[in-house]
């Protein structure tokens, strides 16, 4: 296939890993943009939807807000941010995007978690006295770890994928490398760019799985109570 | 002029765009229905047969659903470029992209749903005399249509969105639109194209429940009476999967 090793040549051209539009410097964009757009979504989403799952209100906002988000495109929301006067702040439309993008399966899955904590040990927890704050630390946060850290993979594949498609909007990042060949009409270099994006989005849904593990407040014990 | 111009003004919203492109947007959005449709129909007639080789061969159910899971999680951008080599820019990149994303979760659901299946129901149709074709056909998968259905709507609604993203071979149906008005900077067609989308997504997902509500009465019939616990157990069902490629 001639593409394809037209883009083993590519990527082993060093050429094109210097410069501003190299590769290392489109993967430091990609990074940065996906790295504080995954903190902020997270600072907002997951206070909420722990709130919400631990007094059990607002479920329907929480569940719909990922259906919501399915519905509208991406790509549209990027150009339309663009397009308004926040496109004159350089980087802010594609930073509002990821936010926005990234929020829904941070809500939806930690609000999830909150409610699957099984009722009868909460009950039992309250039983032994512990407050509302300590129900919520010691036990409701563990045991729906799992659920969060899951809706924290989602929002960062999300992520990843919004700011590649931000080049088609004009900003940075890998996906640049990509739209750059479309525009050069340059194959080669379009299924380069295609193949590190895509594994940027496995190493990083990869390195979340092995972060997940590591963190597990419950590792090495069981969650299930039988 | 006592009338102000909203195309040389470059209003968000103008009527005018409407009127005189009217054309544009309907053939755009045909095109973008046409790839969704074709995309949702195909990746049905491709996650059936997977998912009874995953249920008929236990080995075969983790390589089927880790494949299909790897998929979901590459970038749209990414995936319609790998595929340029082998497709050019043609729909057909664009179907056939929208049909290796859509796997995940109709597999996923077709598997659940025909597992779903009770073994008394089986074992009814085999006393009966039913070979395993017409044990599939009649008796298995009308009960698992509720489950195929469920991720038909889902499915529907994000490859509608993921669609836009065609633009970038120059078939992006709407999406085309939007890209284009990028670059002429040009408001009211990427609103317009937006919102054509959006209540597209919802209009396919309107009609694909009243679909399921014809096609499957027997769950309504239950559903009414135990308010309490079909409202309880709703919300988790409803969100099958809850990410979605962009």
């Amino acid at each position: 296939m001639n593409a394809i090793s037209g883009a083993y040549d590519w990527l082993t051209t060093s050429a094109n890993w210097q410069g501003e539009k190299g590769v290392w410097h489109r993967l430091a964009e990609h990074l940065y943009f996906s790295g504080v757009c995954l903190a902020v979504a997270c600072l907002i989403a997951l206070p909420i939807a722990m709130l919400l799952g631990h007094i059990g209100k607002g479920g329907a906002l929480a569940v719909n807000i990922s259906n919501v988000g399915r519905a509208v495109p991406t790509l549209a929301v990027l150009i339309l941010l663009t397009l308004t006067p926040l496109g004159e702040h350089g980087d802010l439309p594609t930073l509002i995007a990821l936010v926005l993008f990234a929020v829904p399966p941070l809500l939806t899955n930690a609000y999830i978690g909150m409610r699957e904590v099984d009722r009868s040990v909460v009950e039992a927890a309250r039983g032994m006295g512990m407050s509302g704050g300590q129900v919520f630390a010691r036990v409701e946060l563990p045991l729906a770890y799992p659920m969060v850290m899951t809706g924290v993979r989602s929002a960062a594949v999300q992520v990843v994928a919004t700011a590649t498609l931000a080049a088609m909007a004009g900003e940075g990042g890998l996906g640049r490398i990509i739209t750059a060949g479309f525009n050069l009409q340059n194959t080669p270099q379009v299924v380069a760019g295609a193949f590190l994006v895509a594994l940027l989005a496995l190493a990083v849904e990869g390195v979340l799985v092995l972060a997940g593990w590591v963190f597990d407040p419950m590792r090495g014990r069981s969650r299930v109570s039988e | 002029m006592s009338k102000r111009d909203c195309l040389v003004a470059n209003d968000w919203i103008c009527g005018e765009y409407v009127r005189s492109r009217s054309q544009e947007l309907i053939d755009a959005t045909v095109e973008h229905v046409a790839i969704t449709a074709a995309s949702v129909a195909i990746g049905v007639a491709v996650a059936l047969p997977l998912a009874l080789l995953a249920r008929r061969w236990r080995f075969l159910a983790a390589p089927i659903l880790g494949v299909t899971t790897v998929l979901y999680s590459i970038p749209s951008l990414a995936m319609f470029s790998l595929l340029l080599p082998f497709f050019g820019l043609s729909a057909s990149l664009v179907v056939t992209g929208l049909v290796l994303y859509s796997l995940t979760i109709l597999v996923r659901n077709i598997l659940a749903g025909l597992q779903a299946v009770p073994e008394e129901a089986r074992e009814a149709a085999k006393g009966m005399g039913y070979g395993p074709l017409r044990l599939l056909w009649e008796v298995e998968l009308p009960l698992a249509l509720p489950a195929l259905l469920a991720g038909v709507r889902i499915t529907t609604v994000s490859t509608v969105a993921l669609t836009t993203v065609g633009a970038i071979v120059d078939y992006g149906g709407l999406g085309t639109l939007i890209l284009d008005g990028l670059d002429t900077q040009f408001k009211a067609q990427v609103l317009t194209a937006s919102a054509l989308c959006v209540a597209l997504a919802i209009t396919a997902d309107l009609l694909l429940l009243a679909l399921q509500r014809l096609l499957t009465p027997w769950t309504r019939a239950h559903r009414i009476r135990p308010g309490r616990f079909a409202r309880k157990a709703d919300p988790a069902k409803s969100v099958a999967k809850v990410a979605e490629p962009v």
